[in-house]
């Protein structure tokens, strides 16, 4: 027997190939497919023999639309095979394209930096405002190609095999630690309240870190943006039930209500969100709404626009 | 006068960051591949190795694991500067015995030099 059809019997092999879990995996339905109906044609077989007078026709014409039946099947598998191969190759791609786009970059970064410096001659202010037009635009070049490779890599699921007990108190104090000097910047007060004596969660820490540090840095962009007046957030950790909750409320510019269907959209960024802060992918939300939808929760939200929003999401805690 | 090789496979990086690892008094080696990497490491005995991961042909971690075997190269401090983020290469990379692994993306050029400086023991 060929070396390919021996490694297409090895359904495990196959489906760990495409990072799917077995009960979503092509190869696994078709072999319970064959079974099922495997079974039906022996039954009817059966019945045919105890209560028909040539049970051998009727057998023989099941057997022709079973077969027939399996290579239709087989026919699908195999176009589900290929758009799980076109997905796989385009996570590959795409992992590829952009971590050879931040070798170049690094090299712009770096070298603009050494020029702001001055370490390198004197800078007049016109070439010192275009070095920080290039430094600017290099940093969010930087940044869609982070959001990029953390949306490749949620979708291929590779990052969501090691769970393990985690604090959400603990990690999210960890991260409006990190966000500090942001929310001076920004003028925004953020004040986090937790239950007491809250269970850990078996999630996976480095997931859920992106997820709730995608919602506080939207939240810290847009409350410091209404009116001028000074931006408010609320973290809410509690249990709930089996799950953990978490929400964070934001007096900021809130969602028009016409753009709410499609806020959790890849690239979609709101209208008066644009006018606010004009640079940004459009990936957070995405981001948190897939990762979380990955380890089991729920996310969801409620807003107003020019009175604020609150997101919360929900976890297993086991 | 300190001595550096900076095996990185990228061309831009090579020029602009030797040219400002020049212009802080050290001397560059540039390897743009990792066999090239593993054969001036040896002939030219340098006081540090900045090493990409993602290299011609030889990759970073078998450059990093060659010249932790060789007696000539294994004193040499090494420091991995990739754009790799998994934590497994991180981990794989100090424990073939790299003492710094530094996501280039995340660093200022003000940062690298300090991590260089301390690496060469000059702060």
């Amino acid at each position: 027997m060929p070396k390919t059809t021996l490694q297409d019997l090895n359904i495990s092999a196959q489906c760990k190939k495409y990072n799917l879990p077995l009960w979503q995996c092509p190869h696994f339905f078709f072999v319970i497919m064959g079974v099922v109906m495997t079974g039906v044609i022996s039954a009817v077989y059966s019945i045919g023999l105890h209560y028909l007078d040539d049970p051998q026709v009727i057998a023989l014409v099941i057997l022709f639309l079973a077969a027939a039946l399996f290579i239709i099947t087989f026919v699908i598998t195999k176009a589900f095979e290929k758009m799980a191969e076109a997905n796989r190759l385009k996570s590959e791609f795409v992992s590829i394209v952009t971590h050879q786009l931040r070798s170049p970059l690094t090299s712009l970064s770096w070298a603009v930096e050494a020029l702001i410096s001055g370490e390198f001659g004197k800078i007049d202010e016109k070439q010192l405002e275009f070095l920080k037009i290039l430094k600017e635009n290099n940093s969010r070049m930087g940044e869609l190609i982070k959001d990029l490779i953390t949306v490749t890599k949620v979708e291929d699921g590779s990052q969501f095999k090691n769970k393990e007990s985690v604090s959400l108190e603990g990690i999210t104090k960890d991260l409006v630690f990190k966000f500090q000097p942001f929310l001076q910047a920004s003028g925004v007060e953020l004040i986090i309240k937790a239950d007491e004596n809250l269970p850990q969660v078996m999630t996976v820490a480095s997931q859920i870190k992106i997820a709730v540090e995608n919602l506080v840095d939207n939240a810290i962009r847009y409350a410091k943006s209404r009116n001028g007046a000074k931006g408010l957030i609320e973290i809410l950790i509690k249990k709930r039930e089996k799950n953990i909750q978490f929400e964070i409320e934001d007096n900021g510019v809130g969602i028009p209500e016409e753009d709410q269907k499609y806020i959790f959209q890849k690239f979609f960024r709101s209208r008066n969100v644009k006018e606010a802060q004009p640079y940004g992918s459009g990936l957070g939300l995405f981001i948190t709404k897939s990762i979380i939808g990955r380890l089991g929760g729920k996310v969801g939200f409620k807003s107003e626009e020019g009175k604020g929003t609150t997101f919360w999401f929900i976890l297993p805690i086991k | 006068m300190k001595k550096i090789l900076f095996i990185e496979d990228e061309t831009s990086l090579q020029k602009a960051f030797g040219t400002i690892l020049k212009d802080k008094g050290y001397e560059v080696v540039s390897a743009f591949d990792g066999e090239t990497g593993l054969k001036l490491a040896k002939d030219e005995r340098p006081d540090l190795i900045l090493l990409d991961l993602i290299l011609p042909k030889a990759h970073g971690f078998e450059v990093l694991k060659k010249l932790k075997e060789e007696k000539e190269t294994q004193q040499i401090p090494v420091i991995v500067l990739t754009n790799l983020e998994e934590m497994e290469n991180v981990g794989k990379a100090l424990e073939l015995g790299a003492m710094a692994y530094l996501i280039k993306a995340q660093y200022s050029l003000e940062e690298v030099l300090g991590k260089i400086k301390k690496a060469l023991g000059e702060s």
